[in-house]
């Protein structure tokens, strides 16, 4: 399977915020998906390291916490990119190249669907239908609903998500000089 | 206080909302669209930029959010509402339109008319949405408020008698309820059609004490949004309609099961769910009477397979979403093992208007056995694309070419997808099928969620039929051998078929297939599966026959069997745009100037054709996949 390495301090992050979410539930089986919501709200995903504690917290064999985790769209084992995106190929978008946004943008970002690079930069993913089939081909970036997405409108995006990183990257170094 | 009765405490509610409601009306207000599909289109921004120009002109005018009127294809949209003008609504707006008509209107009495959509009221300058062809079909019941009211305010529901159906029921026994919604024969709107309330008087017989209910937000189906766009922009109607219901059948606690896909959905059901409960509408003696129920949230995780009753039960209680074998039926065993009803979004929207206006009056709509109306998402290659509220019986024809205005850039009509990857996909021949429960079966879709796509000449329908066994295939629970094993063999001959790697005889296995999916799966998500295949193979065999027989995609679609190609008459020669936009270097310059594919290096992304200037249209895809002989000495 598919995964990143944990980075500096996540794993303290990651086991505050499970034992976070399980003191304020009921622990009753019923709680599992609400828990699992809960806890990837704030981590972004489910690290197995999650998983792992809120079997133990809810006393739920870890297989079964596995078993919902991968039977559900919505939860993702991969941490989300800086820049996420998802695609949608509902039927409307589909229909107007909605597979050939999403095949750009793996081209672009050189990940498939489901997953995110390596420098955790940008994380790719497929949904069904967002529900906002008149604007098709519709892509979600970074949360926002953006609609009538050609694959030169990837590039465009791209562009954005490189440009913004430049003005990120040389800030701080900014900051830096004017300490020394 | 003990004296008062249910009717009273409601009628002083709803009367201290009106004059509330009244009192805003006396300025001006710009009512904005913001659902998901308005804000994606920039209705923040629209938002935004009426509320900075309010501020720099200092004029006394109120920014409300309200949810979608169903006219998508105009979004971003907002209604202006002055004292002395009747309400206009403006669509497509942008910063220099919006303002435009903050300069123009707002400050000045300019309406800009030319700008306009429609008037919402009748007056004598300007048509209403009554007038076009599409209002002549669009019967709004449950869409009735939808855009029009403010969802974040209980006042705003009240005061267009909100609630009255739940005040003047409490009055009454809980059995003239039920006998109003029996009477009214109203069918479940979640695709089977299902009458309500025999599903209703099911749970009402259970000797249990306790009860649930449960309304179906999840819509999962890809080209549906009717549910989503209900629950953003009149969220009370649902829960009044539930109340209803839980007064029928005595329950005391119950569910929205909303997907969390849609976040705005869920956020504007909460915050109504509080407000009722403020009021004293839901919760411990709702308008005064010994009846107690309460709702809450829960959000689904994004399984298309809980759309089906018994899984969504299962994966409510914490356990994958596996359907089960019925009966017992949830309205005997459902939740926690309790009696259970579980309706669609749209279902309980229309128990308070039922309630309300009598079973009758509800019968007056729709056909015999299909009464009330049928709410369609129409999207696709149709004109006026959104969500629309028609007759039951209304043609499909109608639907499309007169609600819908026909298809853009003056393509041909190949086929309507009906019901999501439940449905079927329907020919012209088939337009003229009135749309109701029983006649759409015959033709071998079904109403479904009321998804509704139209393809044109562009459209592969072999694609189309693997795209919806790709989605249920990668959806199936996996309980039954034949969806799990069946439909992933059936998307393996398809993919063959647009790879152009298919067989005649592996036609007749999928066709076999498609049979025994059908026959061997325990819920209707194996059962229907199919259905795509089966329709477009009897509608749309020559396509298939197409791919197989001559390597041909006729639409143009699929990868394996197209190709792209410049035509030298139409190159340019000094126009570079195709090489700029491709993304693998696969266009060059050749020694005579003119642009040429290296259909090695090609992927086949669509970029070239979208870039290359309409006034040269030199770009074409050819299929079979085969380059034309180029006359020698034509290229220089």
């Amino acid at each position: 399977m598919y995964s990143l390495q944990l980075l500096e301090g996540e794993r303290e992050q990651i086991l505050a915020s499970v034992q976070e979410v399980i003191s304020k539930s009921s622990k009753n089986r019923e709680d599992l998906i609400p828990v699992l919501q809960k806890v990837q709200a704030k981590l972004g995903y489910l690290p197995a390291l999650a998983m792992e504690k809120i079997s133990e917290g809810l006393n739920i064999p870890a297989a079964d916490v596995y078993g919902l985790a991968t039977f559900y769209n919505q939860f993702r084992l991969n941490p989300p990119g800086k820049h996420q995106v998802k695609v949608c190929l509902g039927t409307a978008c589909y229909m107007v190249g909605g597979d050939i946004t999403l095949e750009s943008f793996e081209r672009r970002m050189k990940i498939k669907e489901g997953e995110t690079s390596a420098d955790r930069l940008y994380s790719l993913e497929r949904v069904a239908c967002v529900g906002c089939c008149t604007l098709a081909p519709v892509v979600v970036v970074n949360e926002e609903v953006e609609g009538k997405v050609t694959p030169t409108r990837v590039d465009g995006i791209m562009l954005t998500f490189e440009e913004s990183d430049k003005e990120k990257v040389s800030e701080p170094e900014m900051q830096k000089g004017e300490e020394h | 206080m003990n004296s008062m009765n249910p009717l009273d405490i409601y009628q002083r509610m709803a009367d201290e909302a009106k004059s509330r409601e009244e009192a805003k009306t006396e300025k001006t207000r710009i009512l904005v669209g913001t659902a998901t599909c308005g804000v994606a289109a920039g209705a923040l921004k629209v938002r935004d930029e009426f509320v900075k120009g309010i501020e720099k002109k200092g004029l006394d005018a109120e920014v409300i959010e309200v949810g979608c009127m169903g006219h998508c294809y105009a979004e971003p949209m907002a209604v202006i509402a002055k004292p002395g003008f009747p309400p206009m609504c403006y669509g497509k707006l942008d910063d220099g339109l919006v303002n435009r008509l903050v300069e123009d209107y707002l400050a000045g009495d300019d309406p800009c008319y030319e700008y306009a959509l429609a008037a919402l009221e009748r007056n004598d300058v300007f048509p209403t949405f009554e007038d076009f062809p599409r209002g002549v079909h669009e019967e709004k019941l449950i869409l009735g408020q939808c855009g029009y009211i403010d969802a974040g305010d209980i006042n705003s529901f009240l005061a267009r008698d909100g609630y009255s159906a739940l005040a003047k029921a409490l009055e009454d026994e809980p059995l003239a309820v039920l006998n109003e919604v029996k009477a009214a024969n109203l069918r479940g709107r979640g695709g089977a059609g299902f009458p309500a309330g025999d599903k209703w008087e099911a749970c009402l017989s259970s000797s249990e004490n306790e009860k649930y209910v449960i309304c179906n937000a999840d819509e999962g189906d890809p080209g549906a949004f009717m549910d989503r766009s209900i629950l953003e922009s009149d969220p009370h109607l649902v829960i009044e309609g539930m109340v209803l219901c839980a007064y029928a059948i005595g329950a005391q606690k119950g569910y929205l099961y909303i997907r969390a896909e849609y976040p705005r959905a869920v956020r504007h059901v909460q915050q109504a769910i509080d407000q009722a409960r403020q009021m004293g509408l839901l919760g411990n003696a709702i308008l005064g009477t010994k009846f107690n129920f309460d709702l809450e949230v829960f959000q689904g995780s994004g399984a298309f397979v809980c759309g089906e009753a018994t899984a969504l039960v299962n994966s409510m209680e914490g356990k994958m979403g596996l359907p089960e074998s019925r009966p017992p039926r949830l309205a005997q065993k459902g939740y926690r093992g309790k009696p259970t009803i579980l309706n669609n979004v749209k279902t309980f929207a229309y128990v308070p208007l039922i309630i309300r206006n009598g079973a009758d009056w509800f019968k007056s709509i729709g056909t015999p056995d299909s009464p009330g109306t049928a709410v369609f998402s129409l999207v696709g290659k149709v004109v006026n694309t959104g969500l629309v509220e028609v007759p039951m019986g209304t043609t499909l024809r109608q639907l499309i070419y007169e609600v819908g205005d026909g298809l853009p850039n003056a393509k041909e009509f190949k086929a309507v997808q009906i019901g999501g990857p439940s449905g079927g996909c329907l020919p012209e021949s088939a337009l003229d099928v009135p749309i109701d429960f029983d006649s759409l079966h015959d033709a071998g879709a079904i109403m479904g969620s009321g998804g509704l796509v139209v393809m044109d000449q562009d459209d592969c329908m072999v694609a189309v039929a693997r795209y919806f066994l790709e989605f249920t295939q990668h959806e199936s629970c996996g309980k039954c051998t034949f969806c799990r094993l069946g439909t992933k063999h059936m998307l393996d001959i398809l993919t063959d078929i647009t790879d152009g790697k298919g067989t005649m005889e592996s036609l007749t296995l999928l066709e076999e297939l498609a049979e025994d999916v059908r026959d061997g799966s325990l819920c209707n998500l194996g059962r229907t599966a199919p259905n795509p295949v089966l329709t477009t193979l009897k509608y749309f065999r020559d396509e298939y026959r197409a791919h197989i027989e001559e390597g041909r995609c006729p639409a143009l679609v699929c990868r394996d069997l197209i190709l792209y190609y410049i035509k030298p008459p139409k190159c340019s020669k000094l126009c570079n745009v195709c090489v700029g936009s491709c993304p693998t270097e696969a266009i060059f310059t050749r020694e005579d100037g003119l642009k040429e594919i290296d259909q090695e290096k090609c992927v086949k992304c669509d970029n070239c054709l979208k870039a290359c200037p309409p006034e040269y249209n030199a770009i074409v895809k050819l299929s079979p996949p085969v380059l034309p002989k180029e006359k020698e000495g034509a290229v220089k």
